[in-house]
């Protein structure tokens, strides 16, 4: 290895190499992702942010949010339940059937439907006790379940995939988590003065939270007594005397974070989806 | 006569056996034409590793307590983490690394550094980039990828300054007068090539023309890995290849064996960045591969951990055994070819998908970065200073004792910054995957090993602060003397400026 052409022309085909398999393949596979149309809505996933929103991202990522919070839930991996959809009314035949395949309260069961009747099975064992149970008016379903801690700590109902990310400039995976998940914050119902209020002192509404407060993006005014407050101002209890109203940046910051929402229900990543009495009612009709 | 340490002028050059001081350059002069170039390398990186520290230090601090200097949006921590990130990586591993470099091409080569003033000009433009860099990070313009924080015009004047640093890195290998290329040049030599590669590839589609959704994140990856992988690693191996045999008087113990090590980096290495995804939202065959390559990757860290073992082992019979420890030099380095190979170790375990969905997202991917940048490649880099700094000036280190603090302050530092951010990372992931540990519970258990990563952090500080302070010293003993003749040539009052200062 003493000629050092010969190193170069090595050392080139490593850069060659690392440039089809790291680079070029992924751009063929995932690069030119599209939108899709939900089966079950008809609207096309993912829908591009609002414009306060699409500046909030701007915010978090000026913020370095990333560097505590992840965006991205981990899904090690699915079983399957059993759902009894519907007793119908032949309850002593079910509960016949149902001690049969060992089930033990079954007669609770009957009368809770719909209900989840069993859990951790294979496709294969759920559709077999499933196809016993349906039986005349009586109907079970087998149930797809998502695992992992992630969906366990409620972090999402499904696996974040390529699909959740396309409209994401800069994609803020983040890669620790001093802080909770984040890819499902816009379907956990926090009202966003709460959400303001978090950012402005975390420990108010979180007393042991680790995150450290985001003041310098709200407006801070003494304010006398029964003077009238702002409409956006946070609530007179978290500093006694003052108003603290957001600045635009913090408002959009919110906006950015209730936009965050990765649970449609993907044919790559479907979200579990239990049967519901009214769903039941409605394809059992046309039926006979 | 007992081993001289190697900080010293005193050890003999012609040590290494093959220099016919005849025909080729000089070693002095050699060391004169990379006096000025590197002494400006050198200072700047030292300066952004004592600011990058003390940045780290800061966002550890925040770790304890969120409200400490919360009220200034340039110090949140946000910010801090990813500038102090930045100016370690492109201020001090890269710009040290880069001087380094120079240096090792120009001494294997028997060859003078060429284009010297551009190497000047690229010093200006490297460390004016760095600068607006971290300020623009600290000020919120940044790009929101790891390690590539830097805004877009900062990305092209540090590619621009690379390439001039490049050219003559490249140049003085090609006016190489030795014919046996050895195993540093290889090493140097690839990663004169991957870095601009890498860095403007990364550049073009994260940040000028950014590719859509998830793919960013495969490229981010790709970046970060191959930026330890392919361009800092390959510098600290040729420290260590160079030193390691130099400094214990022994030839290397194999070129194949190195050789082999060499191609296995380069073809397999590569690859191995993506192991932060598995499980993520990209085609399982990606981290896959990645996990695929950082268990080969094991091979070419072995071989080329038995290498070195080998060679040090012949240097016992000889007069150099205990060189280690009388050498400051060879202490490092023994540290960082330990700390390479731990890392090595650590990063395949970490890629296995079952330790990833524990490891990943904690403090134990901090540690291994930490492991690597300040254990491995900061170590052999401080090595490398330590030796090649005083044949550059021609000036001993003041003080030798203070390398030794130097050596003990940053070794602790790093095992309780590794370690504890280590065990911790692992605890906190094993929380993480039990779901009945809530959440909040999981954070709180971090904080008292992020404490023990703090004192490892200040440990490092201080350390850094010890070299900072004993290379100053040597400055000044090394320009009294210009002082003097310029002063007695201006004004004739030579003999009188400085009274009593050299005793």
């Amino acid at each position: 290895m003493n000629n050092g052409l010969l190193l170069f022309f090595g050392i080139f085909l490593s850069l060659g190499g690392s440039f089809w398999a790291l680079l070029l393949a992924p751009q063929v596979q995932i690069g030119r992702a599209q939108p899709v149309v939900l089966e079950t809505t008809g609207e096309t996933y993912p829908a591009p942010r609002s414009g306060l929103a699409q500046q909030g991202a701007d915010i978090y990522r000026a913020q370095g949010c990333v560097e505590c919070h992840s965006q991205q839930v981990r899904q090690s991996g699915v079983n399957f339940e059993v759902w009894l959809a519907d007793s119908g009314s032949a309850w002593p035949q079910l509960a016949a059937t149902m001690d049969r395949l060992k089930i033990s309260d079954a007669d609770k069961f009957i009368t809770q439907a719909p209900v989840k009747i069993l859990g951790g099975l294979t496709m294969l064992e759920a559709s077999g006790i499933a196809s016993q149970l349906t039986n005349g008016e009586a109907k079970a379903s087998v149930v797809l379940a998502t695992l992992g801690p992630d969906i366990q700590r409620g972090w999402g109902k499904r696996a974040t995939v390529t699909q959740d990310y396309l409209y994401d400039n800069p994609v803020q995976l983040g890669s620790l988590r001093i802080g909770p998940d984040l890819s499902n914050y816009g379907t956990r119902a926090v009202p966003a003065a709460l959400a303001l209020q978090h950012l402005y002192s975390p420990q108010s509404t979180m007393p042991k939270s680790m995150m450290p407060p985001y003041r310098y993006l709200f407006n801070k005014r003494q304010i006398a007594e029964g003077q009238k407050r702002a409409a956006n101002a946070l609530p007179a209890t978290v500093e006694p005397g003052y108003e603290i109203t957001p600045t635009p940046e913090a408002e959009a910051l919110v906006a950015y974070l209730m936009s965050l929402n990765a649970s449609a229900s993907l044919a790559e990543a479907p979200v579990p989806a239990p049967p519901v009495k009214s769903a039941i009612a409605a394809p059992a009709a046309p039926a006979p | 006569m007992s081993a001289p340490s190697s900080t010293s002028l005193q050890e003999t050059e012609a040590s290494g056996g093959v220099c016919n001081a005849d025909e080729h350059d000089s070693v002095a002069e050699i060391d004169a034409s990379c006096r000025w170039p590197l002494l400006l390398l050198f200072t700047s990186g030292i300066l952004w590793l004592v600011l990058g520290t003390v940045l780290a230090l800061i966002a550890a601090i925040k770790l304890h307590k969120g409200d400490f200097l919360a009220d200034t949006s340039w110090l949140t921590l946000g910010r801090i983490r990813p500038a102090s990130m930045n100016a370690v990586l492109y201020g001090f591993s890269s710009q040290v690394g880069i001087g380094v470099a120079l240096w090792l091409m120009c001494r294997l080569g028997h060859v003078k550094l060429a284009f010297q003033w551009p190497v000047i000009v690229a010093w200006k433009l490297w460390n004016a980039a760095v600068t607006i860099g971290v300020v623009a990070i600290l000020a919120g313009a940044t790009t929101g990828f790891e390690w590539l924080e830097m805004p877009r015009g900062v990305a092209g004047m540090l590619f621009v300054a690379y390439a001039l640093f490049g050219i003559s890195l490249v140049a003085t290998f090609a006016m190489r007068r030795e014919s046996e290329v050895f195993p540093s040049q290889w090493y140097l030599l690839a990663a004169a090539f991957w870095f601009p590669w890498i860095y403007s590839a990364a550049s073009y589609l994260l940040i000028v023309d950014p590719v859509r959704g998830a793919l960013q994140a495969s490229i981010s990856g790709w970046f970060t890995g191959n930026l330890v992988t392919l361009w800092l690693t390959p510098i600290g191996l040729a420290g260590i290849f160079y030193f390691l045999p130099r400094l214990s008087g022994q030839p290397l113990h194999s070129r194949e064996l190195a050789s082999f090590g060499f191609w296995v980096l380069l073809f397999v290495g590569n690859f191995g960045g993506l192991t932060g995804l598995i499980g993520g939202p990209v085609p399982k065959w990606m981290p896959a591969v990645s996990t695929a390559a950082n268990v080969c990757l094991l091979v070419a860290v072995i071989s080329n951990a038995w290498n070195w073992r080998e060679t040090c082992r012949a240097s016992c019979t000889t007069s150099h055994r205990n060189a280690w420890k009388t050498d400051s030099v060879l202490r490092f380095i023994f540290f960082g070819a330990f700390a390479y190979l731990v890392h090595g170790v650590i990063a395949a375990l970490m890629s296995m998908p079952t330790v990833a969905s524990v490891t990943n997202f904690t403090y134990a991917v901090v540690a291994r970065n930490n492991l690597v940048l300040h254990g491995f490649v900061g170590m052999v880099l401080f090595g490398c200073l330590y030796y090649i700094i005083p044949r550059l000036v021609q000036v001993n280190w003041p003080s030798e004792s203070s390398i030794r603090a130097h050596f003990l302050c940053s070794a602790i530092g790093v095992l309780l910054l590794s370690l504890g951010l280590g065990i911790g990372g692992v605890l906190q992931g094993l929380k993480l995957a039990n779901a009945s540990v809530p959440f909040m519970d999981v954070v709180r258990g971090t904080v008292p090993f992020v404490g023990l990563s703090t004192l490892g952090v200040l440990l490092l500080l201080i350390g850094q602060l010890l070299f900072l302070s004993n290379y100053l010293k040597l400055l000044r003993a090394f320009a009294e003397p210009m002082v003097r003749a310029v002063c007695s040539v201006c004004c004739g009052c030579g003999s009188t400026a400085k009274p009593g200062v050299r005793s």
